[in-house]
């Protein structure tokens, strides 16, 4: 994994390409983030960058939150911070600044945030189970119908798909690409939907390539 | 600047400022820019504003003729680049905001009303 960005997500639009083809975005405040510490094969057991993004008052952070921000020589306290795992860290000082201009257009990315609760969902919206007819005399309407064998084997096996909590989990995106980069406002437009709700934290990297390398 | 302000400011640099008024009901002429074998041409479609749809950026227009005896419906992004121009060469005087009732017409019974008075434009 390559060091990313944290941000902001703050919805959706469309822009037309030179071709005139209109590309759905997602618009995404990223950055500035500081670099808040620097972890190391000898002092952590592995190496990573921490970032920091956004303010928040000194009052909504623990104590040992705003020292943290003091020690990495930051003005303001920071309300996130995220580590990204890196081959090497040692290029990476404490308070140093990432930007949006670590992305370029074109590019492909990762994008990791938190999908929308979606609360104590059943079958169908949760497992995309069929349903049972709606009319007819029947009353089994969306139950989840069978959830295994009798006496034997006499229980329900682990991992069965049932009703239960749906979304606020950590859901990856990967693999899409950056329609612009504005550096001057710190927004970023990538093409499709991103998951979380509206003002929901993400992380962006660059896209990271799984399994063997081709040719 | 919040989200919204952003997002504007964003789509009001692809938003054109040069537009006629468009009302449902009114004939217009759309010149829609087509690309065929590497050439660019410029092609009309005439017809009536049968429906408008969403706003800002992504404004479209349902746009209604007969062709050949035959009803052809167009949606246009109105601020898309493949649009070249727009003119309103007729204006209709309906009392619908959709003129969804005009495709199960046929003949004499499509036309839509001439409104005569001038609108500030």
């Amino acid at each position: 994994m390559s060091l990313g960005i944290l941000g902001r997500k703050l919805g959706m639009t469309q822009i037309f390409d030179e071709e005139g083809r209109a590309i759905p975005v997602t618009v995404v405040e990223a950055g500035p983030c500081s670099v808040t510490q620097v972890k190391s094969e000898a002092t952590d057991g592995y190496t990573a960058v921490q970032l920091g993004f956004g303010t928040a008052r000194e009052k909504v952070l623990t104590r040992p939150e705003v020292g943290h921000c003091k020690k990495a020589g930051l003005e303001a306290p920071v309300r996130h911070l995220r580590e990204f795992r890196l081959p090497d860290s040692s290029q990476y000082t404490p308070g140093q600044q990432i930007t949006v201009d670590l992305f370029a257009a074109g590019q492909l990315v990762d994008v990791v945030g938190t999908s929308i609760g979606k609360g104590f969902a059943g079958g169908q919206k949760r497992h995309h189970f069929g349903r049972g007819p709606m009319a007819h005399g029947s009353k089994n309407h969306r139950a989840p119908g069978s959830i295994g064998a009798g006496t034997t084997p006499g229980r329900v096996f682990p991992g069965k798909r049932m009703p239960g909590r749906m979304g606020n989990e950590r859901v990856t995106v990967r693999k899409l690409t950056v329609v612009r980069v504005i550096p001057e406002r710190n927004v970023i437009l990538i093409q499709g939907g991103l998951p979380g709700v509206e003002d929901g934290l993400l992380m962006i990297s660059p896209a990271k390539s799984v399994g063997r390398a081709k040719g | 600047m919040n989200a919204q302000e952003i997002i504007r400011s964003i789509e009001a640099e692809q938003m054109k400022t040069q537009l006629p008024v468009l009302h449902i009901g009114d004939t217009v002429k759309v010149n829609v820019r087509i690309r065929e074998g590497g050439k660019e041409r410029i092609q009309a479609f005439e017809g009536t504003i049968i429906s408008m749809a969403r706003a800002g950026i992504n404004r479209t227009v349902t746009v209604r003729r007969i062709f050949q005896g035959i009803g052809v419906e167009r949606v246009f992004l109105v601020h898309s680049p493949r649009i070249e121009s727009m003119t309103v060469t007729r204006l209709g005087k309906v009392r619908r905001a959709k003129l969804y009732y005009l495709r199960d017409r046929i003949g004499k019974a499509t036309r839509v009303k001439q409104k005569i008075t001038r609108r500030a434009n």
